[in-house]
């Protein structure tokens, strides 16, 4: 099947690729909207959505969990979306209002090409990176599109033509402007680190990978305990872009209504939602690689010498087969992936809103000195650690 | 009162980096997140109904099967939101109450106008009206949500008596003499 898959035009096989993708990360991105109610309900000591079955599908076995998990009543909401009307204000900009969710998706769909998530063996034992376009400006390429996510809430906000969604579009392009820097900031270390001197410069995710997938003491460590300010100041700056509580200005149901989506309704205020989680998945994706080893399932245990001792412990030649290899790896990642999300629900429903200067202070005033500071710290000891 | 100024103590540099705090409240949710749910799943489980819960009005019977509402009317009278309306009519032959002259024939209580005060319970002489457990009540029109006489008696069933009013009296007619 490899073969006849191989034989392909070069364009039906990325168009393939594109959207096998697109069918993981779509359904996760709707299922996380689910696991965000039942966290959300579990943490406020409820149940949660465990209501809706079909009666159709009642004699299934297993549908009575699905039902207590709310999967189907996730099924019914996205159905809902599908064919409940589409309102359109009169008073709404008309083809702005109607681009904005989709501005909205396509830079969140976009990231996914370029974010490695997974790896399989080659000749050799080499590692080669599973990724729709696995270019070598990797991080650069995720940067400079996420942030055209924002444009989306801009477009959305002055298109409603009112002035709560108004405040929450302003308050987006404020939020993202503060946080981008910091991100980027505590990014460089990073890659002042794997571009060691002599070596073809580079910023590709995998690359990271690869570095943090090196034998030894300092090659096997994560990024996470080699540079934990960096991690740390990536983390808070991925709450603030993705707009998640306690950084979520450009939403603040409370004191917005519902700032930018406040006048829109049915799909194109899901396609919204599939957006923001895309994109928090796209961003616990890059931090995982960045800092938490990627595929690597342990530190010093990279994703080789994981295989390589299953191979010796079980006597299986299978588990070196580059397939194997592959799914294990993104089911490394997308273990760690679901992990950060949780903590991101967690978060959420732990601390409370962060008023709006208090974000613009520590964006400002703490992270972006910190990251500075950290930036510096970092270039001295890897300038005097690789001469 | 004099005022009384709290001294605020600075925070340490440890507490303004807010972390400590966020790791207290994650564990706060995460023992909530794992913890059982404090919530009734209400069709399936029940609350327990204390003692003088005052649930939907009804009308009882007295422990010989007996209508004890005289149709006197008083619940009526006394009712705030004027839910009650009741339809005095004489008592049919051969029901067993032919010490009593009169008895409802029709009593209706609008079930969107009772405010569960418990008013009529409290006024009725005859201990016929009672406010008992039930707590929910739906319908698809306004006047399905009005309870006739039929309905309140199946709802309200028949209660012990402590009394036994007629009974003693009876007893007394029949012995030694009435206890007037």
């Amino acid at each position: 099947m490899i073969d006849f898959l191989l034989g392909l035009p070069v364009a039906v096989q990325a168009l393939l690729k594109g959207l096998a993708v697109i069918a993981v990360v779509f359904p996760i991105a709707a299922a996380c909207s689910m696991a965000e109610r039942k966290v959300c309900a579990w943490i406020q000591s409820r149940p949660g959505p465990n209501r809706a079955l079909p009666p159709i599908f009642a004699w299934i076995p297993g549908a009575g969990i699905l039902q207590r998990l709310g999967v189907w009543q996730l099924m019914a909401d996205g159905g809902k979306f599908v064919f409940k009307e589409e309102p359109l204000p009169d008073h709404v900009n008309k083809l702005y209002y109607t681009l904005a969710p989709v501005v909205a998706m396509v830079p969140a769909f976009t990231t996914v090409t370029v974010v490695p998530f997974g790896a399989y063996l080659g000749h050799g034992g080499r590692v080669i990176p599973l990724a729709l376009a696995s270019v070598d400006v990797g991080i650069l390429a995720v940067f400079a599109v996420a942030s055209l996510g924002v444009y989306s809430l801009i477009l959305a906000g002055w298109a409603s033509n009112s002035k709560y969604p108004f405040l929450g579009g302003v308050r987006a392009s404020a939020q993202l402007i503060s946080y981008e820097l910091s991100m980027v900031l505590a990014v460089l270390p990073v890659f002042l680190w794997i571009n060691e001197p002599g070596t073809a410069g580079t910023l590709s995710l995998a690359k990271v990978v690869e570095f943090q997938s090196r034998p030894g003491f300092w090659g096997g460590a994560w990024f996470l305990f080699t540079m934990p300010v960096s991690a740390l100041v990536f983390a808070v700056a991925l709450f603030a872009e993705t707009n998640r509580q306690p950084f979520d200005m450009p939403e603040s149901e409370a004191d917005l209504v519902g700032g930018f989506h406040t006048e829109y309704g049915a799909f194109k205020w899901s396609l919204f939602f599939v957006a923001e989680y895309a994109n928090m998945i796209v961003g616990s994706a890059v931090f995982a690689l960045l800092f938490l080893g990627g595929w690597n399932l342990l530190p010093w245990l990279s994703l080789a010498q994981l295989l390589e001792g299953l191979h010796h412990l079980t006597g299986w030649t299978v588990w070196l087969h580059p397939i194997v290899a592959g799914l294990a790896s993104i089911a490394i990642l997308m273990g760690k992936v679901l992990v950060t999300i949780f903590i991101f629900m967690w978060i959420r429903w732990t601390v409370p809103r962060f008023r709006y200067d208090q974000v613009m202070k520590l964006g400002w005033q703490k992270l972006l000195p910190l990251s500075i500071a950290n930036l510096i710290a970092y270039t001295i000891g890897i300038a005097l650690l690789q001469p | 009162m004099a005022v009384i100024q709290v001294q605020r103590r600075a925070l340490t540099l440890v507490e303004r980096t807010y972390f400590p705090q966020l790791m207290g409240a994650m564990l706060t949710t995460l023992k909530h997140l794992l913890g059982p749910a404090d919530t009734m799943e209400y069709p399936e489980q029940r609350p327990a109904i204390p003692a003088g819960y005052r649930g939907v009005p009804t009308l009882v019977k007295d422990p010989n099967g007996r209508e004890k509402c005289v149709s006197c009317q008083l619940c009526e009278f006394v009712c705030p939101p004027k839910a009650i309306r009741i339809t005095p009519g004489s008592v049919p032959e051969g029901a067993g109450i032919d010490h009593v002259e009169k008895a409802p024939q029709a009593f209706d209580i609008d079930m969107l106008r009772c405010i569960y005060c418990g008013l009529c319970e409290e006024v009725c002489p005859e201990e016929a009206i009672f406010l008992q457990n039930q707590y929910s009540m739906s319908g698809y029109s306004r006047t399905e949500m009005v309870n006739h006489k039929d309905r309140l008696y199946e709802l309200g069933g028949t209660l012990p008596d402590r009394h036994f009013k007629w009974d003693v009296k009876k007893a007394a007619e029949a012995g030694a003499g009435a206890h007037d």
